[in-house]
């Protein structure tokens, strides 16, 4: 009983936490590169109803890659006008998610009727891992996960990868931490700054295609409830590393696994203190009380 | 070569006329926010004929829902701008000192849960007084909500962006909780706070729903006025915004603990907003009260360019324009969310005009 109870929550933790860790990824590399884009919660929400639309009309396989576009074109728009133009990128985030809002609102209407009917969308399964998938407590958990599962957590080691050992990521983090020295010494900062916004937008645009294609199976207005914006606030509870933004990912998805937990042992705790401890913890996160640690110092100019 | 004899002063040294100040500042703000209106409507009206609406109905019903009427104007469309404008007024208050605080709906839903948790308790007390009490008690609760961010960002440099935007989602569970425990009508059957009473139901303008919380919108702008154009400490803020340095100099004041006052003050207007909210249209505490007012309001803000004056206008604008979505809605069947695509295209297109016009002063600046 109690180790079904653990499998459970382990598998519930993943599984809250692979949208997460995706956006979380994403807005990782942007802000290494110096762009802090709130815009990711837009991204993923357009991301949702893409893979929604791209599902239902042509399977799972065209939802994913529907969603990842949207994603990315929505950056795009965030990185066009923040390093084109030199926009604030804190306002620029919040008006491109609420654009995202009413977009997604109005096309979701238009594409599929006002009726009260829930959409029913073809979902992708889990993939087990041969074997491994019926390890005691961990098996559920890590390897009997839908597809998304896997790309984010084999994104980690190739992120850290990409960001440590390549040269186009010690470009990528120059540009974040100076970027006037980054240009001085040859680095086209404006193309890092615009793909690292762009693939961060992917990998929310793939966030959100696993929220609807792999766990709730429907679109609704505003679904992504926050999860774009607390993606940030992991980023810096990650301490700006690929490991831990995993780390921090996880947390979160355990919080809210708490929270199922709890109902299922029948504890008498306002649900409502599941939903904000996660926020809590990201709070408690960017007062740096797990120890301090730099942000890119270009953070937030345009 | 006989030297040039200067007939006319340039036309930089010439001394400004206080209306031709007037005029060339009316050039520089009104002109660009006029045009970002008016080419928004356009692009509204284009894509909704592009997506197979009939622009030219929808229109008809924007305007009959907004402005059309007597009716429209003060139940509609003024109710609906007397929270973006209070918020809006919060949003820039801080702004105004270089500080961004995103969560006005947060300081909303904390001004909300304290306005109604007071107004339960002042039945016995008369109008006025019951009505104060509350919004002192929404005051209070926006100003102690934001200071979990101001602390963070005192002690611990925390971008206050960040904290106050989380800080929304954790208001709105505490709404959710409020409701279904400590504040829950006394039947325990609906996610829903008892009705306030009637001494703390703000009064009506006769035959409208327009309730007093837009004379405390008006105030309030006027307020602001006063304190950034005829104070020094307002001054100071303001100039804060453009250099920190320059100012702890001048003022010998600290910026840093301006900037805490101005947020600490921004998320007690903020929250205002819930408390008119609660006793001029809700009259008791619900979940979802607000649908999105804290993120509209910094459409309202920016429009205005953070004026108190130009807020109440751009407020109604706003306001306005969520009244006649709802009409469009309901009369041509476009779905009212459009509006959020209108405010992100305002805001967009204001902050290229402002990034675009820093640019040219930091050029001027360095030549």
């Amino acid at each position: 009983m109690t180790e079904v109870l653990i499998a459970g929550f382990l598998a519930a933790t993943v599984r809250v936490a692979t949208p997460l860790l995706l956006a979380a990824l994403g807005e990782l590399l942007a802000e290494r590169g110096g762009s802090i884009n709130l815009g990711i919660e837009g991204s993923m929400l357009a991301g949702a109803l893409a893979a929604a639309m791209g599902a239902v009309w042509y399977g799972t396989t065209a939802g994913m890659v529907f969603a990842v576009l949207a994603g990315a074109a929505l950056a795009a728009v965030f990185a066009l006008i923040t390093v084109k133009w030199g926009a604030d990128q804190i306002i620029a985030g919040t008006a491109i998610t609420l654009g995202s809002i009413g977009l997604t609102g109005a096309v979701y209407r238009m594409a599929f009727g006002t009726g009260g009917a829930r959409l029913s969308i073809p979902t992708v399964s889990p993939i087990d891992v041969p074997l491994f998938s019926k390890l005691p407590l961990i098996g559920p958990a890590l390897f009997a996960q839908p597809l998304t599962t896997y790309i984010g957590l084999a994104l980690v080691p190739a992120l850290w990868w990409f960001l440590f050992r390549t040269r186009a990521g010690l470009q990528l983090r120059a540009t974040g931490e100076d970027r006037r020295a980054a240009t001085a010494a040859g680095v086209n900062t404006v193309m890092h700054r615009v793909l690292s916004l762009v693939a961060g937008g992917m990998l929310a645009g793939l966030a959100g295609a696993t929220l609807v294609l792999a766990q709730v199976g429907t679109f609704a207005e505003k679904m992504t409830a926050g999860r774009g914006f607390v993606a940030v606030a992991l980023v810096v509870l990650g301490r700006w590393h690929p490991v831990g933004a995993l780390l921090a990912a996880l947390l979160f998805g355990a919080a809210t696994a708490l929270q199922y937990l709890f109902q299922a042992m029948a504890l008498d705790v306002p649900y409502q203190l599941f939903i904000v401890l996660p926020y809590l913890l990201a709070l408690v996160g960017l007062a740096g009380v797990l120890g301090r640690v730099k942000a890119p110092e270009e953070l937030g100019k345009s | 070569m006989a030297k040039k004899v200067l007939t006319r002063i340039p036309k930089e040294e010439r001394e400004e006329t206080p209306l031709r100040r007037r005029l060339r500042v009316a050039r520089h703000t009104l002109l660009p926010v006029l045009l970002i209106v008016v080419t928004t409507l356009l692009v509204l009206g284009a894509t909704l004929s592009l997506a197979g609406y009939d622009a030219g109905q929808a229109g008809a019903a924007l305007w009959r829902g907004a402005f059309g009427s007597w009716h429209a104007i003060t139940s509609a469309t003024l109710v609906r701008a007397t929270p973006l404008i209070i918020l809006a007024l919060g949003f820039a208050f801080a702004l105004r000192g270089g500080a961004l605080n995103i969560g006005g709906e947060g300081q909303f839903y904390a001004g909300a849960i304290a306005a109604a948790a007071v107004g339960l308790h002042v039945a016995t007390w008369p109008a006025g007084l019951a009505i104060g009490a509350t919004w002192t008690a929404a005051f209070v609760a926006g100003v102690v909500w934001i200071s979990v961010p101001v602390l963070l960002k005192l002690r611990f440099g925390v971008l206050e962006a960040i904290s106050t935007l989380l800080l929304n989602f954790v208001a709105e569970a505490l709404v959710s909780w409020m409701v279904q425990g400590p504040l829950q009508e006394p039947t325990h059957i609906y996610p829903q706070s008892a009705t306030i009473p009637e001494s703390a139901v703000l009064p009506l303008l006769p035959g409208t729903r327009l309730h007093a919380g837009f004379a405390l919108a008006l105030v309030l702008a006027a307020v602001l006025w006063f304190v950034f154009s005829r104070t020094r400490w307002g001054f100071h803020l303001r100039a804060a915004s453009y250099g920190p340095r320059v100012v702890e100099i001048i003022s010998r004041r600290n910026v840093g603990g301006m900037l805490a006052v101005a947020l600490l003050v921004s998320g007690g207007i903020s929250a205002l907003a819930g408390a008119t909210e609660v006793g001029g249209v809700s009259r008791a505490l619900y979940q979802n009260l607000s649908p999105g007012y804290g993120f509209t309001a910094i459409a309202v803000a920016l429009l205005a360019r953070l004026r108190p004056g130009a807020i109440i206008l751009s407020g109604v604008f706003f306001g306005g324009l969520e009244a006649g979505a709802a009409a469009m809605q309901r009369d041509a069947g476009v779905p009212a969310v459009v509006v959020y695509v209108v405010e992100a295209v305002v805001i967009i297109t204001l902050l290229l005009i402002e990034a675009r016009g820093w640019r040219r002063r930091e050029a001027l600046a360095g030549a």
